[in-house]
């Protein structure tokens, strides 16, 4: 649900990273904190556990310039991936304008992608959204790992429309900005439907 | 779902509310979020405060404790009080929709801001009501062919924004 301000000349638009726990959601919003000039950012908020495992969300704004005349704010959010959060994960996709999905490479992580695919899946009907019309990309991260299963076998099981897909390595950077982009144009584009 | 959009006039209605509300109450600051953790008008000593967080913590907040609710059976826990050795927080839903949220010290009390918030509260949802029959009817207009202001971003407009 965008929230078009134009007593403030704003547009605020909402992105979710969804996936498997420790697939590297944390480590997006951290990359993307990090390289992201200041005046462009606020504040990285992570509710973690003592182990530094998302408890509730992290939360990054991000202010991406102006279009016909509004300033764009992106409110970057990430889900707790851990199967047994699930009533959180459900809640941080109230609201919610584009999904990324951050998909774990490793072969041995397989089925914890596909089950958090199917997850996100079931999560957005709830809130009234399907997924094959949601702004949506699929980024396939963790390639720099020895036990990563090929770019196209990942796009064969896990890409559900026909998704933007990139391959990542979060920690590194590399895919990061490509994907957050691509949500974030599909966000915009679905503002000219409105 | 339908986006939620503001339009000047209901801006500066809210302004009005909340700026009489922090002196009613003589509370610091006074603040709206809309549930999905966006700020929508605030007022009060800011500066010290990353409002942006607290939009979002705030809304984290009231999701946690709906969907709590929910568990036990109720529909919402429409107060939410947080006591601190300092300053207190004192959140209350409006109209199901949005957040208020009134931040206040010693200066003030618990059952002053109450007071005063019930009174507001009542107030923005009549503002929040006219917000929502104005973007109906503004679905409407656009579905008999008004064009959205955005109807003319461009790919272009869209690639500037990730230049570096």
């Amino acid at each position: 649900m965008t929230f078009i301000n134009y007593a403030a000349r704003e547009i605020n638009c909402k992105i979710v990273y969804y996936g498997p726990g420790l697939c590297g959601k944390t480590t997006n919003l951290q990359y993307i904190y990090d390289r992201t000039n200041p005046a462009a950012k606020g504040k990285l908020i992570s509710l973690a556990t003592e182990t530094d495992r998302t408890l509730f969300f992290d939360f990054l704004p991000l202010d991406l310039g102006t279009v016909r005349g509004f300033k764009t704010r992106f409110h970057l959010y990430t889900v707790p991936g851990q199967v047994f959060y699930d009533a959180s994960r459900k809640l941080i996709l109230k609201g919610v304008d584009g999904v990324v999905f951050v998909a774990d490479s490793q072969e041995a992580r397989m089925d914890a992608n596909v089950e958090s695919l199917m997850n996100l899946e079931k999560n957005l009907v709830d809130h009234g959204f399907d997924l094959q019309a949601i702004p949506y990309v699929l980024q396939l991260n963790k390639r720099d790992l020895p036990t990563a299963v090929s770019a196209e076998e990942l796009y064969r099981q896990l890409n559900f429309k026909g998704e933007p897909t990139f391959e990542a390595t979060a920690p590194t950077g590399q895919g990061v900005f490509d994907t957050l982009k691509a949500v974030a144009k599909q966000v915009l584009m679905e503002l000219r439907k409105k | 779902m339908s986006d939620f959009i503001l339009f000047d006039e209901e801006f500066h209605q809210i302004k009005d509310v909340i700026g009489r509300l922090k002196a009613d109450a003589q509370a610091k600051v006074v603040f709206i979020v809309d549930k999905n953790g966006q700020q929508i008008a605030a007022h009060g000593d800011m500066e010290s405060l990353d409002t942006t967080s607290l939009a979002s913590l705030t809304a984290g907040n009231v999701a946690a404790t709906d969907g709590l609710a929910r568990l036990i059976g109720e529909k919402e826990f429409p107060v939410l009080f947080h006591e601190g050795e300092r300053d207190n927080v004192y959140i209350s839903i409006v109209g199901q929709r949005v957040i208020l949220v009134v931040i206040f010290d010693e200066r003030s009390s618990l059952g002053l801001v109450r007071l005063r918030v019930r009174k507001a509260n009542s107030e923005l949802e009549r503002v929040f009501e006219t917000i929502q029959r104005k973007v109906e009817s503004e679905k409407t207009r656009r579905q008999e062919g008004y064009d959205s202001p955005f109807a003319e971003i461009t790919d272009e407009d869209i690639d500037s924004l990730f230049r570096e």
